[in-house]
């Protein structure tokens, strides 16, 4: 059995991941903050429970996760929003040159990491809906496996699958966008239908 | 993987880009079984087209968990938690 004493030294060390993914998830830092804290309040009266030689990290995240269903969910009562458009595979892929223009691009050794500012990164997951957010943000910024995604939002394999899958996909869509606003890329290049095409 | 596949002669035959491209998301997860990533493996080594976007897509993998993995934590928030252990937080009586 874990002991409560033992808690302290051994759970803290993970706070900086519970806040940035308590972040993603409320979206606002006043309730990031108070979801960390009742995380490990939680998780401080229910150490007893840990198996000793388990992953305490996959623990703790847990509880975060269900901490904010029931709790930050409910109280944000955004509408029922568990659905999303229908996004084309590849849909940033097939894209990117056309953002990368002559003067960007990234033929010219520009990476994802200096194209794609932070906070549009930040805002293209947060615009998901939480059905689709939670999952990517457990496997795509914490790196948790299938199974314990499932185990922790409480749903077969299957649906972890294909909530990541589209949700990544409305996730490139908005990134997509956000650059075209940016005036990166031709914006006539969606109604023209022709977002791949190349220059004469 | 589909029980049957038609006209299968070896078990190690390479994936052709539309089962490649299928299986991109578990591949970059590393949740397929080593006989179905060494396939896609395979195909990879000799298809340009997907394997640009198998890179692509490992590239957004790691801008997207850097980027949302770097927000600074309100500094006297540990503090904060760490007080909530040694208090009776919640006036039940009992510490923590």
């Amino acid at each position: 059995m874990a002991d409560r004493a033992e808690f302290a030294a051994q759970a803290m060390e993970y706070a900086p991941q519970l806040y940035s993914a308590a972040l993603r998830m409320t979206r606002n830092r006043a309730d990031a903050e108070d979801l960390v804290q009742e995380t490990y309040l939680k998780g401080y009266r229910s150490f007893h429970t840990f198996t000793e030689g388990t992953n305490l990290r996959a623990w703790l995240f847990r509880i975060l996760t269900n901490t904010y269903i029931n709790t930050y969910r409910a109280k944000q009562r955004r509408p029922d929003e568990s659905d999303l458009d229908d996004v084309e595979d590849l849909y940033l892929y097939k894209r990117i040159d056309t953002l990368a223009g002559p003067a960007i691009g990234r033929s010219a050794e520009e990476s994802l990491m200096t194209l794609l500012p932070d906070t549009e990164v930040k805002d293209a997951l947060e615009s998901l809906p939480d059905n689709f957010r939670l999952p990517v943000v457990l496997a795509d910024v914490e790196g948790f496996s299938y199974k314990e995604i499932a185990d922790m939002l409480d749903i077969p394999i299957g649906t972890v699958m294909s909530r990541l899958h589209r949700g990544r996909k409305q996730m490139q869509k908005a990134l997509h966008n956000y650059a075209v606003e940016r005036g990166l890329g031709p914006a006539a290049a969606e109604t023209e239908g022709k977002a791949t095409s190349t220059t004469p | 993987m589909s029980e049957q596949q038609p006209d299968t002669a070896n078990a190690t035959e390479v994936a052709d880009c539309v089962e490649t491209i299928r299986e991109l998301d578990r591949f970059l997860d590393g949740e397929l079984t080593v006989e179905t990533h060494a396939s896609i493996r395979h195909h990879l080594d000799g298809c340009m087209d997907c394997l640009g976007a198998f890179d692509f897509h490992a590239e957004l993998r790691v801008v997207v968990a850097e980027k949302c993995h770097n927000d600074e934590m309100p500094p006297d928030l540990l503090a904060r938690i760490e007080r909530c252990f040694n208090t009776d937080i919640d006036g039940d009586g009992k510490i923590g």
